[in-house]
């Protein structure tokens, strides 16, 4: 686990930027972090406040023919509970993103009528410690008629396949198919037609440590909310939450402050929030629920599970790809509670990073009775660009050229950015050539025949893979219309608010929820640049509120974004401030224009004679708190609230067709890995990732999101994976079974960087940080290169390897 | 059950129920919230704290088997609010990310440092299996710890 130190190519044309944009500059959050300060979900207490526990479905597919909870409230402490009964009574099913026959389906906050998975919460308990309530959820009665389950995707259209939802008439939730370029063209232009039968993507998430959990509060005389959670997306949270509770957005108050993790599995929270807002005001007290690590396994944001069948690829001898078709098979899981959307969030990266134009893609998502999916890092593009990758190797196995050659006579090329993809995605600005070459570099390539030789001599085989990802990000929300026409969302936005106080405090209010990104250090940094002080000087606040009124629609933190929505807002709204000081100076100092005053050491000055200097503090106490005798017509406030809204058209629903992201970060890994042809057990020898996310404000950040990312895909390559058995049993509920990557697992990495500035971000970023699926994909392609044997899955220990080895020997 | 434990060198005395985790009664009872909760299962470490010099995942033990002894938790690393240099260099090395384990993992890193002021690598990497980090791979968190063994 020593690690190289990090590379980077001298960059592309970036302008040269002075200050603190670009330095690694010290995070402001880890004192309180380090010091046991932060203040998570689960350390927010009121008085009074009852604990909430679930009762959880033992089956994964039953009828409820009776629920009793008088044993349970009649025991000293406990509060009170809320069934599924009630929840129908008192809440609309969430409202659906899907069109028919997903649009079908009554999703309430708590199982009615029927469950339809182990850990289904069923009915919901609150008692005056968490040892109560969890006992007296042991003597809630519930009677079920169990049902057959249905686990395997692949079975959910057959004429005898148990049925979730008899409102949406079968299992089948969300079908589209997508088709740009002419692949029949491309078949017969081809030379070959590579075929590929099935190709299996597993099922598995991020796990963050910390897990789900509110404290929520009903304000009874107005009827309020206030919703203190790690949920780590509160736009989307209200807009499901509102209309199912019949209230208007102003009664969801939502606090958050440090979370502990999230990777996108901290979305899809709405349904266990409703169950605390409906108790907090059936009971009038506080409620306090902290998912157990069990039940987060069980029940919540699984990454989906996809297939991939009848690949067809159309190929020039030469290693040329023309084009492929391939029909997905996705698994939702029990409910739509972020889905179908993954549906079309794949289409941000359709060709990947490849030049082939024509594309076909018939996409199907059914329902199984297993935990319900929802972003998981890297979000449907992981999937699909896993998938691609896939399809690279597995040609280079056919026709015998070096997967390294195929990549390069494929790669989209630097000089054709921005370029538009089949689907109308424009890809910003990159070098994957490059950053191959890079990669390659940093494991040593060239010696890889003498390593090879030298480990088969060991009685080892020595394998190299390659995996790419594109990490898109900014999303145009208008994609969901290429989902459901109907829905009414376009666009993206962000917010930020930047003040200065009456003692010349410079103070920063976000809409994002930061689950560890930084978020706090990165805003200083551009705050500091434009009013020409230090980062030190910049209080970021922590966490998001919608009281502050700085958040948007989509505020919130996911889907690699922050670096061009976040930091726009703030950079936007500092501007503003910038502005306002320097009026204000200008009348302070009798009528002195903008274009002669400059900012500097904390105040602002005539450029021709310094000494006319009015410092911050001076400033804020004018405008906050001595502000007579200014003129009439001075329109300063030095409270500035900045909307980014990045540029984007509703795209064409018709022929799917639009750009879907702003940026499209890159990632290119490599893996070195030693196979024991005896047991198929393998380690990685050698690790190098590459990223390529435009200008880095603060380069130490990224590369933690790169490391970060790593290990997440090499503990989903390996270890991590959701099994369910036939009865839709999870068998990996928690962390002695589900096993995920430990200090002695990590192999040595080499991270390395290429900075191409996004041209249509304000500061050049693009958003980063879920690449990780890059890794996956290194892994499969370096055992597919040690065992000669074609790998069609993204999750392959050992025993699997074993399998391989034995296919080759037979 | 009555119970006396010092914590960072404040005694405590006070009534809980025999079934009570030691990290709920740090959380909970005496509002001691630096210390998480990451797993019902033992696996995590986020609870990782030090008693009677001895490190222990404080969701492994009873609050009543720590009657009598003294936990040492990372509220009680600094001192006057100055960080450590094991925290100093959890810093400058980006060791933390939410810091939700970062609690734990300075515990096992300082329970270690006390042991074997100059470890090897290898020993600084078993000193930290115990912990799960789900947001730096770890490599950082090495550097870190490494950086100031002697």
């Amino acid at each position: 686990m020593t690690r190289a130190s990090e590379t980077t190519l001298a960059p592309a044309p970036v302008e040269v930027q002075k200050g603190w944009g670009g330095q690694s500059v010290r995070r402001k959050e880890d004192k309180r972090l380090l010091q046991g300060e932060g203040v998570f979900v689960d350390d927010v207490k009121r008085h009074g406040m009852g604990y909430l526990h679930f009762v959880r479905s033992p089956y994964a597919h039953a009828h409820i023919s009776r629920v009793d909870v008088s044993a349970a409230e009649a025991i000293d402490g406990v509060y009170g509970t809320l069934t599924g009964e009630e929840v129908a009574a008192l809440t609309d099913p969430f409202f659906q993103i899907s069109s028919a026959p997903g649009a079908n389906i009554k999703d309430f906050s708590l199982a009615v009528g029927k469950v339809r998975y182990v850990g289904e919460p069923v009915v919901a308990v609150v008692a005056e410690t968490r040892e109560l309530a969890r006992d007296a959820s042991e003597l809630v009665e519930v009677d079920y008629e169990p049902l057959p389950a249905l686990v395997d995707a692949r079975r959910a259209q057959d004429s005898d396949a148990p049925v979730l939802h008899d409102d949406a008439d079968g299992n089948l939730m969300w079908t589209g198919l997508y088709s740009w370029g002419d692949f029949d063209a491309a078949l017969a232009e081809a030379d070959r037609v590579v075929k590929i039968p099935e190709l299996h993507f597993h099922r598995f998430n991020s796990t963050p440590l910390e897990c789900d959990g509110a404290l929520v509060e009903f304000n009874r005389g107005v009827g309020q909310w206030t919703i203190h959670t790690n949920n780590q997306f509160p736009g989307f949270a209200a807009i499901m939450m509102g209309p199912a509770m019949k209230v208007g957005l102003d009664k969801l108050r939502f606090v958050t402050q440090d979370i502990g993790g999230g990777f996108g599995n901290k979305i899809t929270s709405h349904p266990q929030l409703v169950v605390c807002c409906l108790l907090a005001r059936k009971l009038n007290r506080p409620v306090q629920w902290t998912e157990w690590r069990t039940d987060f396994h069980l029940s919540m944001s699984h990454g989906n599970e996809r297939w991939f069948h009848d690949t067809e690829v159309a190929v020039k001898d030469d290693g040329t790809l023309l084009g492929f078709r391939t029909k997905a098979l996705d698994d939702a899981g029990a409910w739509l509670r972020y889905e179908p959307l993954g549906g079309v969030i794949w289409a941000q990266v359709t060709p990947g990073m490849y030049r082939w134009r024509h594309i076909e893609l018939d996409f199907t998502q059914v329902a199984t009775n297993k935990a319900p999916v929802s972003p998981n890092r890297g979000y449907s593009r992981m999937q699909h660009l896993w998938f691609t990758e896939r399809v690279m190797d597995i040609v280079a196995h056919e026709l015998d050229i070096d997967p390294v050659e195929v990549r390069k006579r494929n790669y989209i090329r630097a000089e054709d950015m921005p370029y538009e993809t089949p689907n109308g995605c424009v890809y910003d600005s990159g070098d994957y050539a490059a950053m191959l070459d890079l990669a390659l570099e940093l494991i040593d390539y060239g010696s890889m025949a003498a390593k090879r030789a030298e480990a088969e001599a060991r009685g080892k085989r020595l394998g190299v893979g390659i995996g790419s990802t594109l990490d898109s990000g900014t999303n145009n929300f208008g994609q969901s219309r290429l989902i459901n026409p109907e829905l009414q969302f376009s666009g993206n936005n962000e917010v930020a608010t930047v003040k200065l106080d009456i003692f010349g405090e410079i103070v920063v209010t976000l809409g994002t929820t930061p689950q560890g990104q930084g978020h706090e250090t990165t805003a200083a940094q551009v705050v500091a640049d434009i009013l020409s002080c230090s980062p030190d000087d910049v209080h970021v606040r922590a966490g998001h509120d919608s009281y502050w009124n700085s958040h948007a629609g989509f505020s919130g933190t996911y889907a690699s974004q922050f670096a061009v929505t976040g930091l726009s807002a703030v950079k936007g709204a500092t501007e503003m401030l910038a502005a306002e000081i320097k009026k204000l100076a200008g009348a302070v100092f009798g009528g002195v224009p903008a274009e002669s005053l400059e900012l500097a050491d904390g105040g602002v000055r005539i450029k021709e004679s310094p000494d006319a200097f009015l410092p911050f503090m001076a400033c804020g106490a004018i405008i906050n708190a001595n502000n007579a005798g200014l003129p009439e017509d001075l329109d300063v406030t030095l409270n500035c609230r900045y909307v980014y809204r990045p540029p984007f058209e509703v795209p064409d629903v018709e022929r799917k067709f639009g750009n879907l992201t702003l940026t499209y970060a890159a990632q290119i890994h490599v893996a070195v890995v030693e196979v024991d042809p005896e047991t198929g057990a393998y380690e990685i020898v050698d690790y190098a990732a590459v990223d390529d996310c435009g200008k880095r404000i603060n380069p130490q950040i990224v590369e933690g999101q790169v490391m970060g990312a790593t290990a997440q895909a090499l503990g989903a390559a390996v270890h991590e994976t959701y099994e369910y058995d036939e009865d839709g049993n999870l068998l990996t509920p928690n962390f002695y079974d589900y096993h995920v990557p430990h200090a002695l697992d990590m192999p040595p990495l080499a991270t390395g960087a290429i900075e191409s500035p996004s041209p249509f971000t304000p500061l050049g970023t693009k958003g980063m940080g879920e690449g990780g699926g890059a890794g996956i994909h290194a892994i499969c392609a370096a055992i597919q290169d040690a065992t000669g044997q074609v790998v069609t899955d993204s999750h392959n220990p050992y025993q699997r390897v074993w399998r391989l080895l034995q296919e080759a020997k037979a | 059950m009555d119970v006396t434990v010092t914590v960072n060198g404040t005694a405590y005395e006070r009534d809980v129920e025999p079934r009570k985790l030691l990290i709920h009664f740090l959380r909970d009872d005496l509002d001691l919230t630096g210390s998480h909760i990451g797993c019902d299962t033992g696996n995590c470490g986020a609870c990782s704290v030090i008693v009677d010099g001895v490190l222990v995942k404080s969701c492994m033990l009873l609050a009543v088997q720590a009657d009598g002894a003294s936990v040492e938790t990372v509220e009680g690393l600094s001192e006057d609010g100055e960080l450590t240099r094991l925290q100093q260099a959890f810093n400058e090395h980006h060791a933390l990310q939410c810091g939700y384990c970062t609690p734990g993992m300075l515990m096992s890193a300082t329970a270690l440092l006390r042991e074997q002021p100059s470890p090897s690598d290898d020993e600084i990497k078993k000193a930290l299996q115990g912990n799960i980090c789900r947001c730096t791979g770890y490599w950082n968190i090495f550097e870190a710890v490494k950086s100031v063994a002697k």
